[in-house]
């Protein structure tokens, strides 16, 4: 019991200051700080999607022809730019593009982050699984792991959203596609921090104090890979928004006329020489709120663990799949 | 002898895998609710020709007769229905698409050249210009060169390639007009043609998937300029470009090799993103068209197809491991 006992009391104070330090870096890193306010603008974004409609009483599903033009594009210049309509209009329905890219926002994020949920949970319970227990468990999870990471996710998610019933809720079908697809990098860094914490002193002691094995992972391991946890959540996020915003892109993603990114911008192909603006509007929004989870997620993980960090900086560069971008 | 081993035992490995994703397809698109004969119907369908088809396809049969059929044609290929209107597709079958009157595998065959072409030529730039330029901001750490690189990395992996190919599109082919803006020319038909069509797709799949090396190439470099026989070559006297050349570069090789199968074998599988933005008719677009005519025999092909494709890149990289690191064929 004492060694157990005085673990985390010896621990509370250097967690804490470990804590501040984390926080000091962190403020320093300007990269890092420009990426948490991209992230924190567009959160924002999505949260006062309704309130902005409110305001200046555009909704993203309502026509207005009278804004367009006789080529159907939107009447005036840069896409119908007006202090009504800030980000223009849409061209052939005239619906407001400020309230598209708001709550489109708001379908990106949830998408992204449920998604993230689904495959740091699956993935960290199989990394701490295979790791602790070894055996046949690790092989065959290893083995599974090894499967994912080499599937080819676009192709798959496209064959599979084209062909599930209509009944099953897109986002929902979404979520699951995307989060599952995206845990195998997550497992095996989970794995492999849990290999070498099952030889440390502390888990050793509990151990030989005939501490259950469950209550061993809850309390004495995954406490200490939490900090890699929260990066790879941050790191991870990017890539499930950035895969939503693909499939519906290639129109296998949610369905109109709710509102998403990846949509808007394949939309705009065709009207990308007459009104460029609406490529720009949701492409930006797109980049930026990417960019800003990577450079944040880029920060922190610099942040958290300065020599690990180098090392591992592209490993988790595209959580998403194996592969680059197709 | 020991590498000998070692290879039967990836290559069982591979084939296993393939299996299990070969059935798991099966499971995934041809057992759920959704009747794979109703897509092949056509429309209007009437409750005879729909019971017709199906035999035709042969799912009114057991399951496990449908996956042995679905299995045995990719390896001996098979027939649909008999007599006069059988139709027979030769091994490996993927499947037969009905609406296009042809094997799924011919089907793919015509389109991969397109795929091929844009993949290879975009790896050979990505390959280099991540490298190199991974390369450069490692050995210059801290200086604002490394800090250029590393800006324009972030922003290369942040940008979705359609977002970066429209804009391309938009500012080469439209506003300047110096570049095609989609379309395919065989090289065996003009190589100049060929080239000058696909510049632009390769520079855009390029910039997104290069991004990707260069934090890698900057990453692994720094680790293992960082050791202590780095310092021990210094210290013998070796000169900078050596002590990099021979001793640096060569820890690059592994992880490099395996992100470069993965990411090759992947896009062989489908460019989709890439071929739909710049309208190449490749196997992308093939599994897009199949998508919206719910061609499902062509479906699960092309996805089968796919992940064949990244098995085997998976197996080459492992495989040249072995060549590239002696010691990992001798410690089994």
């Amino acid at each position: 019991m004492p060694a157990v006992s005085q673990g985390p009391a010896e621990r509370a104070p250097a967690e804490r200051t470990r804590r501040d330090s984390v926080w000091t870096r962190l403020r320093r890193s300007r990269a890092a700080m420009t990426g948490l306010v991209l992230v924190v603008v567009f959160i924002l974004l999505a949260l006062l999607a309704p309130v902005f409609s409110a305001l200046t009483g555009n909704s993203p599903f309502a026509y207005n022809p009278d804004l367009l033009g006789p080529d159907t594009a939107p009447a005036g210049p840069l896409g119908g730019i007006s202090a009504q309509h800030w980000f223009g209009v849409e061209p052939r329905t005239g619906r407001d593009l400020f309230a598209i890219v708001s709550y489109g926002a708001q379908v990106s994020l949830l998408i992204g982050l449920a998604a993230t949920v689904v495959s740091i949970v699956v993935g960290v319970i199989v990394g701490l699984v295979a790791g602790f227990y070894g055996g046949f468990a690790d092989r065959l999870l290893s083995r599974l792991t090894d499967v994912i990471f080499g599937f080819p996710f676009l192709i798959f998610a496209i064959a599979l959203s084209a062909t599930v019933p209509a009944s099953v809720p897109r986002t929902l079908l979404l979520i699951l596609v995307i989060g599952f697809f995206g845990w195998p990098s997550i497992a095996r860094v989970v794995r492999s921090e849990t290999l070498s914490l099952k030889e440390r002193g502390f888990v050793r002691a509990a151990a030989a104090q005939g501490t259950g094995s469950v209550r061993i992972i809850v309390r004495e391991i995954f406490p200490n890979i939490l900090a890699t946890i929260i990066v790879f959540t941050t790191v991870s996020i990017p890539g499930k928004i950035g895969a939503e915003a693909a499939l519906s892109f290639l129109g296998v993603g949610v369905n109109p006329p709710t509102p998403s990114w990846g949509r808007s911008i394949s939309d705009a192909i065709s009207w990308v020489q007459v009104d460029p603006m609406y490529l720009i509007f949701p492409g930006m929004a797109l980049f930026l709120v990417t960019l800003g989870f990577n450079m944040f997620g880029d920060g922190l993980r610099d942040a958290l663990d300065p020599a690990e960090a180098r090392s591992e900086s592209a490993a988790a560069a595209d959580p998403m799949s194996a592969g680059g971008q197709p | 002898m020991n590498r000998t081993k070692f290879i039967a035992y990836r290559l069982l490995g591979a084939l296993i895998v393939l299996f299990i994703v070969a059935a798991a397809c099966f499971a995934i698109f041809y057992l759920m609710p959704s009747n794979p004969a109703q897509y092949s119907c056509g429309k209007p369908c009437s409750p005879d020709r729909l019971a017709e088809v199906e035999r035709y396809l042969g799912v009114d049969q057991a399951w496990w007769k449908q996956l042995f059929d679905f299995l045995g044609g990719i390896v001996v290929g098979r027939d649909f229905g008999s007599g006069a209107a059988a139709i027979h597709c030769d091994a490996p079958c993927f499947g037969y698409s009905f609406r296009l009157r042809d094997s799924v595998t011919t089907l793919i065959l015509s389109r991969l050249p397109v795929t091929i072409s844009l993949t290879l030529g975009a790896a050979v730039l990505w390959a280099i210009g991540g490298i190199v330029s991974g390369l450069i901001a490692a050995l210059k750490r801290g200086t604002a060169t490394d800090s250029v690189v590393m800006g324009a990395a972030i922003t290369g992996i942040s940008a979705p390639t359609y977002l970066l190919g429209l804009l391309g599109i938009l500012l080469f082919g439209f506003t300047l007009n110096v570049l095609p803006i989609g379309g395919y020319v065989p090289l065996t038909e003009n190589p100049a043609m060929w080239a000058f069509h696909l510049i632009l797709p390769w520079i855009v799949l390029a910039i997104a998937n290069g991004a990707i090396y260069a934090r890698l190439t900057r990453g692994q470099m720094l680790e293992v300029m960082s050791q202590d026989y780095i310092r021990t070559a210094r210290a013998k006297g070796l000169s900078e470009p050596i002590v990099i050349g021979k001793h640096g570069l060569r820890n690059l090789v592994l992880p490099l090799t395996t992100l470069f199968a993965i990411d090759i074998g992947g896009l062989l599988g489908g460019a989709v993103i890439t071929e739909k933005v710049f309208g190449l008719g490749g196997v992308g677009t093939l599994l897009l068209e199949a998508v919206s005519n719910l061609d499902i025999q062509v479906i699960v092909g092309v996805t089968l197809f796919a992940a064949a494709i990244v098995i085997i890149a998976n197996l080459l990289a492992d495989l040249s491991y072995s060549v590239l690191d002696p010691r990992i064929g001798a410690r089994r």
